[in-house]
């Protein structure tokens, strides 16, 4: 096109505003957090300051963050893989009834899930102060997208077909699983994976109906630092969550779009997948819904 | 497929079996027993949704909500038709840039629109320069619908992008044809296609905003949004009953919506096609 009209430019410019609405405050949050003084402006010198005054007062929630966000996909890849495995086997209405079950905690707030867990086990006497109250909230919120992203993949190609095979030669039901099934889904487990942990490192609704005073995530005490610290320290501590929160995000969308290309065979696959995943692609509807992306654009994260 | 429910596939399902009863079912079912279970009974719900204080949470939340969905989308259609459409040297930075805020949680949302309008914000350094004064708008429900637009964009844009994409053009070109004018086009081809994505999508955005919390929080603002009705009555309040109440209300809301949103998403045939 060499003749771009004046709507193309009104569109552009529309769009990059709206770019700059989104960009702009973040790189006003990372100056801040580098400023000696930011009420003084950049001229006031640039300082790691208050990010080591951040490290120095917040620390412990940074560890608590990295700690539940492992354990979080620890218990995921323990459960959510192996439940994914059941309800892509299982035809019956329980299991289509379990499976809207499991995504009810992304369908509701998180401060009503929390309500009702501080009300079933808050007096259980050392659980209600231990972080691994905080892990059941974590895994409740993010379980559906491991098992939503394992389960996109088992629909997509023909596991069955390849089970049978690993069948004829003998292989028992486990050694299916984990030889045929498993390294089958690695795309998926791996965009699962990826969720767990960038959902788990952000969470807050949850987390601070949950959390105790000596168990402190980083959004909590984000929370804490923007209702009770200086403009600088809030920022720094902002820019490390992001430097904590960005190359999960940068994650979650390579996965995406090569997860969402691959459909047509365009990774190196054995003979075998390849034609089965050709045989089971669906028609393409003539218009987009929310059913054809990727789990995660359609769901609330905060 | 039918497959019979070996002992080994059970082995399987277990783990996720015990922790959703344990973890979600006993819960809920234990939030809805302590709803009901003060001196009012049921009738808790009513008082809920009569009582001045908790009526006009609700209704503010649910305006908010519909606003930002409103907004969202409107800003969603323009980008959105733009980037699907067009291809120029940075797109892919832009989409990324566009999309980059989706893992931000409300809080730091919130800290983000504060900065924006906080008192040494964006704008008050604007409002300094221009009149002398300080602009601040983030404590205000302006702030908080701010916020809530902020959070909302990237991923109604997302679902609008992919819409877009996967759109039959020679409709529109067919129509083109004939005579109609870009407003025509727009009204009578294109929305009637992207339908079913902005309705999915419009629901997904006024669930979220529903039922966020961060962003309130963060703002400290006047406005009491569910949430933050729904922390106050259990902090503050110790109203535990109206609480796990308003709770339940507001997840219903949330719910629903997003049934909506998959029921609409679930018909594939559409107008244009």
């Amino acid at each position: 096109m060499m003749h771009r009209s004046l709507f193309y430019y009104l569109q552009l410019g529309f769009t990059l505003l709206i770019c700059a609405f989104l960009v702009v405050p973040v790189l006003m949050s990372v100056t801040a957090g580098l400023t000696s003084n930011y009420f003084q402006g950049l001229s006031s010198g640039l300082t790691l300051r208050w990010v080591e005054e951040v490290l120095a007062l917040y620390s412990e929630t940074i560890w608590l963050t990295v700690r539940l966000a492992l354990a979080t996909l620890l218990v995921n890849l323990m459960v959510g893989v192996p439940a994914a495995y059941f309800l892509a086997c299982s035809a019956s209405r329980w299991a289509r009834v379990f499976e809207e079950l499991l995504v009810l905690p992304v369908a509701i707030p998180g401060l009503a899930i929390a309500l009702a867990l501080i009300i079933a086990y808050g007096g259980v006497h050392g659980l209600r102060t231990s972080w691994l109250f905080i892990l059941i909230g974590h895994v409740l919120y993010t379980l559906p997208f491991m098992v939503k992203a394992v389960l996109a993949v088992l629909h997509s190609i023909n596991f069955r077909q390849l089970e049978e095979g690993a069948a004829s030669l003998g292989a028992g039901f486990y050694r299916r699983f984990f030889d045929v099934v498993v390294p089958n889904c690695k795309g998926g487990i791996i965009s699962g994976a990826l969720m767990t942990l960038t959902l788990s490192v952000g969470e807050f609704n949850l987390t601070w109906m949950l959390h105790t005073p000596l168990t402190k995530t980083l959004p909590v005490g984000l929370a804490d630092a923007y209702a009770s610290m200086r403009l600088e320290i809030s920022s720094a501590y902002t820019l490390i969550f992001l430097v904590l929160l960005l190359p999960l995000m940068i994650g979650v969308q390579w996965s995406g779009s090569r997860f969402r290309h691959k459909r047509p065979g365009r990774r190196k696959e054995s003979g075998l997948t390849k034609s089965v995943r050709f045989r089971k692609q669906r028609p393409t509807a003539p218009t987009v819904s929310g059913k054809d992306l990727p789990f995660h654009t359609s769901t609330g994260i905060n | 497929m039918f497959t019979r429910l070996t002992p080994s596939l059970i082995v399987m399902m277990l783990p996720v079996l015990i922790i959703t009863c344990a973890f979600l079912l006993i819960p809920m079912g234990k939030l809805i027993l302590i709803s009901t279970g003060g001196d009012d009974g049921v009738v808790i719900y009513w008082q809920a949704l009569t009582d001045s204080r908790y009526l006009t949470s609700l209704l503010e939340t649910l305006m908010l909500s519909v606003a930002t969905t409103l907004v969202t989308l409107a800003i969603a259609v323009v980008s959105g038709l733009f980037l699907a459409r067009n291809h120029f040297p940075g797109k892919s930075v832009l989409v990324s840039l566009l999309t980059f805020p989706l893992a931000f949680p409300g809080v730091v949302v919130g800290f983000l629109v504060i900065m924006l309008g906080g008192r040494q914000g964006l704008s008050a350094e604007l409002g300094l320069l221009i009149d002398g004064t300080r602009w601040t708008f983030a404590y205000s429900v302006v702030g908080l619908f701010v916020g809530y637009v902020y959070f909302s964009i990237p991923r109604v844009l997302l679902t609008v992008i992919a819409a877009v994409e996967k759109m039959d053009h020679q409709l529109e070109e067919a129509a083109r044809s004939l005579g109609a004018s870009r407003t025509r086009v727009f009204l009578d081809v294109v929305l009637p296609a992207l339908k079913p994505a902005l309705i999915a999508s419009g629901a997904i955005c006024f669930a979220t905003s529903m039922g966020a919390f961060g962003t309130a929080f963060a703002l400290a603002s006047g406005i009491n949004v569910m949430p933050m009705t729904i922390y106050t009555e259990f902090t503050l309040g110790a109203n535990l009953a109206m609480a796990a109440t308003l709770s339940i209300i507001l997840g219903l809301i949330t719910w629903l919506a997003l049934l909506l949103a998959r029921s609409v998403s679930g018909a594939t045939a559409s107008p244009a096609a």
